[in-house]
């Protein structure tokens, strides 16, 4: 039934017998499980430990509903945390007042960028508008022929000027090619990058600067561990992130990712992948990231029930 | 350079010096039970997850009473040593054929860096005098094949490959022929990515590796699980699937140039038994290495 979370969080939880007002040890105890669960989900160790206070403040001396025992009672104080913790703001894509809107994808190597670039494009295009592709990606081998290809699949245009060009050079002329094609969308795909790489972070400082996107967005694999928070708060430091795209959620991965960059950064995360097929991108559901972090999809509807 | 120094020097771009900096590691200046808790959480931060980082806490504190240790600064060589130890239980020897071609099969979830670590093997082989051939096993993504073939040219060797979309087991079966016929002695076969609950991408691997058992008997004498150093937990159950589906032989743990320490592969050497073979440490094709344990080991108990 629970998974994951499941039996020893259930065990623990089965323990408290207090009614009337949540103690402190019972709170404790069902911290100490819900620690385990957030780190076996990889979400940040220091995250972790702010968000457990947090919880413990809010649950200690809470009555308990006469529906709930009280090991449920304080999973439902956690699950709301979580899912307001990574919510909030209604996170669509903003919009430029005055055509094109430019978007630039960022992340670490092999994220998904380039892939959910042309995810993206296809939401547009079945929007009505008109997407360009820009290949500034010169370093991965193929990287090119990646994305149109990928352009030929959903039929939007791709500029690209090889691969010995400067990135920013080819920004520069594919942002005027799209005024030229009345492009009213413009993505641009950057190579994939370590956060502690200088030259390659300046570059995209670089791009910023000349093509003022509307939106930059992170692009996140899932199952990334402990390190997202460094790679969310430095490139958030660098070019002051507008989003977070979590990709491949279609694995089994836990996903405690998604809370260490919020937590990081604040952005909000506005899409997530769900697979290698190029279909449109899915909007970000706070509630089920969170029962999916704790890995506990039936205790909840449970608790909603109730 | 040894292949200890080259491991150091390549986790060093980016970390800064390593055993220089471990006795600022801990805030107390006494060995009390704080200075072990802010150990498991340097090991979690880590990613060697819950169970492991307690398993090597443990054999830490019985090291240092062992060898009566009073102050803190003296425990990143006993954390080194303990970390060492977890990592040394299984052989990192590359496998090789006892004659004829050696087959290597590449897998791996999604843009964990299969097809660069063959081109880097590649290169490796290739600087050891041997004949290599690439099997571009990858129909699946866009200009996934294009890239495999910049490699082999940026390296020097052929690609055998088919169209998009093709059969990977038959472009596995044709680069056997193509090897067999001209004395080849490595082939590596890049497979496309594929995420380890995808059941059907699963069954399509199985029956590539079918194919390379039955083509080229013995094989693949290597099979390689390439695993993102950036992965948290989840690499866990990547081995598990893997290595029942294709009996992994051994892993590449890429992108260490980075600040993600891959200290999940501790719990996979632990209760899998897999060896670390290989570690990726940038995107040219110099940077791969023969995995040391001790440098490993090391790079992980450094400070942040
Ligand atoms: N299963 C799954 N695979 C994905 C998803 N998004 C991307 N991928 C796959 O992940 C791999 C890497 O994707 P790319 O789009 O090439 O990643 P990238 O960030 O552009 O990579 P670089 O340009 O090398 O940094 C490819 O195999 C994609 O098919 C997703 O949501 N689910
Ligand atoms: N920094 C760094 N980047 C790496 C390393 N290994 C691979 N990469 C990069 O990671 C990205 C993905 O690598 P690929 O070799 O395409 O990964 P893959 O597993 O073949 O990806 P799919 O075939 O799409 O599943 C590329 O941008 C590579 O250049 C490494 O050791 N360090
Ligand atoms: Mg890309
Ligand atoms: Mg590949």
């Amino acid at each position: 039934m629970f998974e994951a979370l499941s039996s020893s969080l259930q065990k623990a939880l089965s323990k408290l017998r207090s009614k009337g007002k949540l103690t402190e040890e019972d709170v404790a105890l069902a911290m100490r499980e819900v620690r385990l669960a957030l780190l076996a989900a990889d979400v940040n160790v220091k995250v972790i430990k702010q968000f457990v206070d947090r919880v413990r403040e809010r649950a200690v001396g809470v009555d308990v509903q006469n529906s709930l025992t009280p090991g449920q009672q304080v999973v439902k104080i956690v699950y709301e945390e979580l899912t307001e913790l990574m919510g909030g703001e209604q996170a669509k894509i903003k919009m430029a007042a005055k055509p094109p809107t430019v978007i630039m994808l960022v992340g670490l190597q092999g994220a998904g960028k380039t892939t959910t670039i042309a995810k993206l494009a296809l939401s547009f295009k079945q929007h009505e508008h008109r997407p360009l592709l820009i290949a500034a990606d010169v370093y991965r081998p193929a990287a090119i022929q990646q994305l149109e290809v990928l352009g030929t699949q959903i039929d939007v245009p791709v500029f690209q000027l090889g691969q010995s060009q400067l990135p920013k050079e080819i920004v520069r002329q594919g942002l005027r090619a799209a005024q030229a094609q009345g492009a009213d969308i413009v993505l641009v795909d950057t190579a994939g990058r370590l956060h502690i790489d200088e030259d390659l972070m300046k570059e995209l400082e670089d791009i910023q600067s000349l093509a003022e996107p509307d939106e930059v967005l992170l692009v996140v694999d899932a199952m990334t561990g402990q390190d997202a928070v460094h790679v969310a708060e430095t490139f958030h430091q660098r070019l002051s992130l507008t989003g977070v795209i979590l990709t491949k959620l279609d694995g089994d991965a836990r996903g405690g990712a998604a809370l260490t960059i919020r937590s990081a950064t604040g952005c909000p995360i506005k899409y997530v992948g769900l697979g290698e097929k190029i279909e449109p991108l899915q909007p970000f559901h706070p509630d089920r990231m969170a029962s999916r972090i704790l890995g506990m999809g039936d205790v909840l509807s449970l608790i909603e029930r109730a | 350079m040894g292949i200890f120094e080259r491991f150091k020097q390549g986790l060093k771009k980016s970390r800064g010096a390593l055993f220089g900096r471990l006795g600022h590691l801990f805030s107390s200046n006494r060995l009390d039970d704080s200075v072990y808790e802010e150990m498991e959480e340097a090991f979690l931060a880590a990613d060697m997850g819950m169970e492991t980082s307690l398993q090597v806490v443990e054999r830490v504190r019985r090291l240092a009473r062992e060898n009566k240790i009073q102050q803190p600064s003296e425990l990143p060589p006993l954390m080194a040593q303990a970390l060492t130890e977890a990592l040394e239980k299984v052989d990192p020897t590359p496998s090789v054929a006892a004659d004829g071609p050696t087959l290597v099969l590449v897998v791996g979830v999604n843009g964990a860096g299969k097809t660069t670590s063959i081109g880097k093997l590649a290169h490796y082989y290739k600087s050891q005098g041997k004949k290599v051939l690439l099997a571009a096993g990858d129909t699946f993504r866009a200009a996934a094949t294009e890239q495999l073939v910049a490699w082999g040219e940026r390296v020097g060797c052929d690609v055998v490959r088919h169209v998009a979309g093709a059969d990977p087991a038959a472009v596995v079966y044709d680069a056997i022929q193509a090897a067999k016929s001209r004395k080849v002695d490595f082939i590596l076969c890049d497979t496309a990515g594929r995420l380890q609950n995808k059941d059907h991408l699963m069954k399509e691997l199985a029956k590539i590796y079918k194919v390379a058992s039955r083509e080229l008997p013995g094989s693949p004498h290597e099979v390689l699980l390439v695993l993102d150093g950036t992965t948290g937990q989840n690499a866990i159950s990547q081995a598990k699937v893997f290595r029942e589906v294709v009996q992994v032989s051994g892993i590449v743990l890429t992108k260490l140039d980075g600040t993600a320490k891959g200290g999940v592969v501790l719990p996979i050497v632990q209760e899998l038994g897999i060896p670390v073979k290989w570690v990726g440490l940038g995107e040219s094709k110099e940077d791969l290495q023969p995995f040391s344990a001790r440098a490993f080991a090391e790079s992980l108990c450094e400070e942040e």
